[in-house]
């Protein structure tokens, strides 16, 4: 599904990915943990195509293509998604109205026909009853005065429409209170499955409690320096990121 | 959102840099001779068959012209005009008095086609519901070619016909309200116009009448070398309601060209005028070769109690524009408003705004701009908001926003606010934004591609003034803010 392969990456001159390989296969859902500064907003960026993050070595593969020589909206059209640990506000732009133009955008870039409004207007509702969402807050700006909680239930809401192939969630948990993070992580557990891969990047363990993974990778200085099952997450919330940290320092 | 898609479509099928109204209709024309004295506005004047009055009056105008001088105080830079190497008088050959559209050169017919501009009453009977008719006065360089719907207006008592016309069949009318707006010695381009102006739209809605559709002129620069000088009065008499629309395009050039229109609103008491403008004159080539001088007068008399004027601009094209559409508030409870989205790109300057001059008591204003500059363009707004000692309870709000493309254009906002009485409430916002990275980023990572996420954006940035417009034309100016920021994102 996903395959990076010996990914050196730099941002402004400096480098902050040094050949990082990991594999997620269909299905699975990979956590990502490190400490501040390990490079994990770095990675997703990176995966996504953002300007002004250059890769200088290796490759991204999205189910056997190299996806680095695409723009962003081309990876999205793909089936990449990705959901911003700071979601962007979009004044004057109606939420419905991005949701109908991001969506239509991917179909046409697929060559698929263009949702009917009702069509359209039946997904929306659909998934937005199931994430809690208002139906006024649909016509409000997008994420214009939304609280934490709510910029983050709109990412996943964007993700339910969109029905990515794979999606990474860029520290979905800061922010949030409990009954948030509860909202949040049932939305995306409610898009698992044997088709979709995930990589969920997080700093804490906390969120891992919602949304189980089947593997755990631990990312420091740029590289993934230890891959285990779900029991290294507790064993990184217990004795934090000192070992790793220590580990590439000596 | 099928309007962004659309948009994205259009910007995509046309080339970059290309001006979609750019081309030049081969029809012959009789022109006066270049430059400009005495005997080139008594020959204009004799042309429509003008009464003497009128006569007088332009060539007073013209003798005050020559003692003024050019303004000099607006941010835009220019080679100075030539007004002798001007010719101010073109008009299509073989024009003898026109009873239906079928007798219209059909060479005209196509270019207002090309334009998109339903010129034939039964396409647009065909086509559109009834409740979005529009009834069109075309101008082609300095005449009015075509007017459609006007026994169907004239049923309702209102008067929509070129000016030249209006002078022979209601010179009451026009003797009573030209220059009652716009002085004839207001400022140096109104002064030239009220020389000169040749064509133009004449509107006069009747004591209560609610115009019945929307009435609409479309100006179309042809000639090389030619001055564009139209002159617009509408009229709304007590009670009445009208809405007002106007479209500019002109073919490409490498010379500039000048555009001098005035345009006088009256309101009479408890009357409503909304007038909107997509104004798309050629802007000129990315090097800033060629583009229309926009230099125009427009401004409304709310002379009654309660009446109100609303101006509504779209302003994409013009290589300069230099236009304060304003409101003079006299009658007592009166209202003026202007929404504005100027957008500047390439070369293109623009020192735009508006003026609200508070008279009379409790009047009330507020002003919307919407600045949007790219490429090198400078983009100004100049906006002047005063209470005379007798306006009590005057209030405005004013909001300036500005939105900066790239980092080769510039955005300035010049207020001035003076209030000669204590009630007086006026409040200015002004803001100043990027599109940032990041936003670009995030609408293309759900799958926008640049374009269209630069379009969704720029819309939702306009959005309050976008909603001021008759339906049917806020998804043609949609259209057009696309296609004038194409080649701002890198």
């Amino acid at each position: 599904m996903l395959e990076i392969r010996n990914l050196h990456a730099s941002v402004g001159g400096k480098q902050i990915i040094n050949g990082l390989t990991l594999r997620v296969k269909a299905g699975e859902v990979a956590a990502v943990m490190g400490p501040n500064g390990s490079g994990k907003s770095t990675l997703s960026y990176v995966i996504s195509g953002r300007a002004g993050y250059e890769v200088t070595d290796g490759e991204v593969l999205l189910n056997g293509e190299n996806i680095l020589e695409l723009s962003p909206d081309l990876r999205a059209a793909r089936g990449l998604f990705l959901a911003f640990q700071y979601p962007l506000e979009i004044p004057g732009v109606a939420t419905m109205t991005f949701l109908k133009a991001a969506m239509n955008a991917q179909r046409k870039a697929r060559g698929e026909a263009e949702l009917s409004t009702p069509e359209f207007m039946k997904r929306v509702r659909a998934a937005s009853d199931k994430l809690g969402v208002r139906q006024e807050m649909l016509r409000r700006p997008l994420n214009v005065g939304f609280s934490g909680g709510e910029k983050k239930r709109m990412e996943v809401l964007q993700m339910a429409l969109l029905e990515p192939k794979f999606g990474i969630l860029d520290e979905t948990d800061s922010g949030l209170d409990i009954d948030a993070l509860r909202v949040v992580s049932e939305g995306v557990n409610a898009l698992r499955s044997p088709e979709r891969g995930f990589l969920v990047i997080t700093h804490y363990q906390r969120l891992l409690d919602h949304i189980k993974p089947d593997t755990v990778h631990v990312l420091s200085k740029g590289r993934i320096v230890k891959t285990g099952g779900p029991e290294l997450a507790l064993e990184l919330e217990q004795n934090g990121y000192r070992d790793y940290v220590a580990e590439e320092a000596a | 959102m099928a309007a962004v898609q659309e948009t994205v479509d259009k910007v995509k099928s046309i080339d970059v840099g290309e001006y979609k109204y750019g081309f030049v209709t081969d029809i012959e024309s009789e022109k006066a001779p270049r430059g400009l004295n005495e005997d080139i506005v008594r020959f204009i004047s004799a042309k429509k068959s003008e009464p003497e009055w009128m006569t007088e009056w332009r060539l007073d105008a013209y003798r005050r012209w020559l003692a003024m001088e050019e303004p000099k105080w607006a941010r835009v830079h220019y080679p100075s005009i030539d007004y002798q190497d001007l010719y101010y008088y073109s008009a299509p050959k073989n024009m003898p008095a026109l009873d239906s559209l079928d007798q219209v050169d059909p060479e005209l017919l196509r270019t207002y086609e090309k334009l998109g501009i339903p010129l034939r009453e039964q396409e647009i009977l065909a086509g559109v519901k009834p409740s979005s008719r529009v009834a069109v006065d075309a101008v082609f360089d300095s005449v009015s070619v075509a007017t459609t719907f006007k026994a169907e207006l004239a049923k309702a008592g209102v008067i929509f016909c070129p000016i030249s016309e209006a002078l022979r069949d209601h010179p009451e009318l026009v003797r009573k309200y030209l220059g009652t707006v716009v002085p004839a010695t207001d400022n140096y381009f109104a002064t030239l116009n009220s020389a000169v102006f040749s064509d133009g739209s004449f509107v006069y809605v009747p004591p209560g009448v609610r115009c019945p559709m929307e009435l609409s002129t479309y100006f179309r620069i042809n000639e090389q070398n030619t001055g564009q000088f139209e002159r617009t009065l509408i009229i709304a008499d007590k009670g009445s309601y009208v809405s007002y629309l106007e479209g500019c395009t002109a073919p490409k050039r490498d010379e500039n060209q000048l555009h001098a229109a005035v345009v006088e609103l009256v309101a009479m008491d408890d009357a409503e005028i909304k007038y909107s403008t997509v104004q798309n004159w050629y802007p000129g080539d990315s090097e800033g070769r060629g583009g229309i001088y926009n230099f125009v007068t427009k401004r409304g008399d709310c002379r009654g109690a309660r009446s109100k004027i609303s101006w509504t601009q779209v302003e994409t094209g013009s290589a300069i524009t230099w236009k304060y559409p304003s409101c003079i508030l006299r009658g007592e409870s009166s209202r003026g408003e202007f929404y504005s989205i100027a957008i500047s790109n390439g070369m293109q300057q623009v020192d735009s705004g508006t003026k609200m001059i508070h008279l009379g008591e409790n009047t009330s204003s507020r002003v919307i701009s919407k600045g949007i500059s790219a490429g090198r363009s400078q983009n100004t707004y100049r906006g002047q908001i005063s209470a005379h000692r007798r306006a009590r309870g005057a209030r405005n709000f004013t909001n300036c926003d500005s939105l900066l493309i790239g980092d080769k254009c510039g955005a300035h906002t010049v207020p001035y606010i003076e209030s000669r009485n204590a009630s007086a409430v006026f409040e200015h916002e002004a803001t100043t934004s990027k599109i940032s990275d990041d936003q670009l980023f995030y609408c293309m990572q759900r799958g926008l591609s640049a374009e269209e996420a630069t379009a969704l954006i720029v819309n939702g940035f306009v959005r309050d003034v976008l909603q001021q417009l008759p339906m049917e034309f806020a998804v043609e100016a949609q259209k057009l803010i696309a296609i004038s920021l194409e080649g701002s994102v890198g």
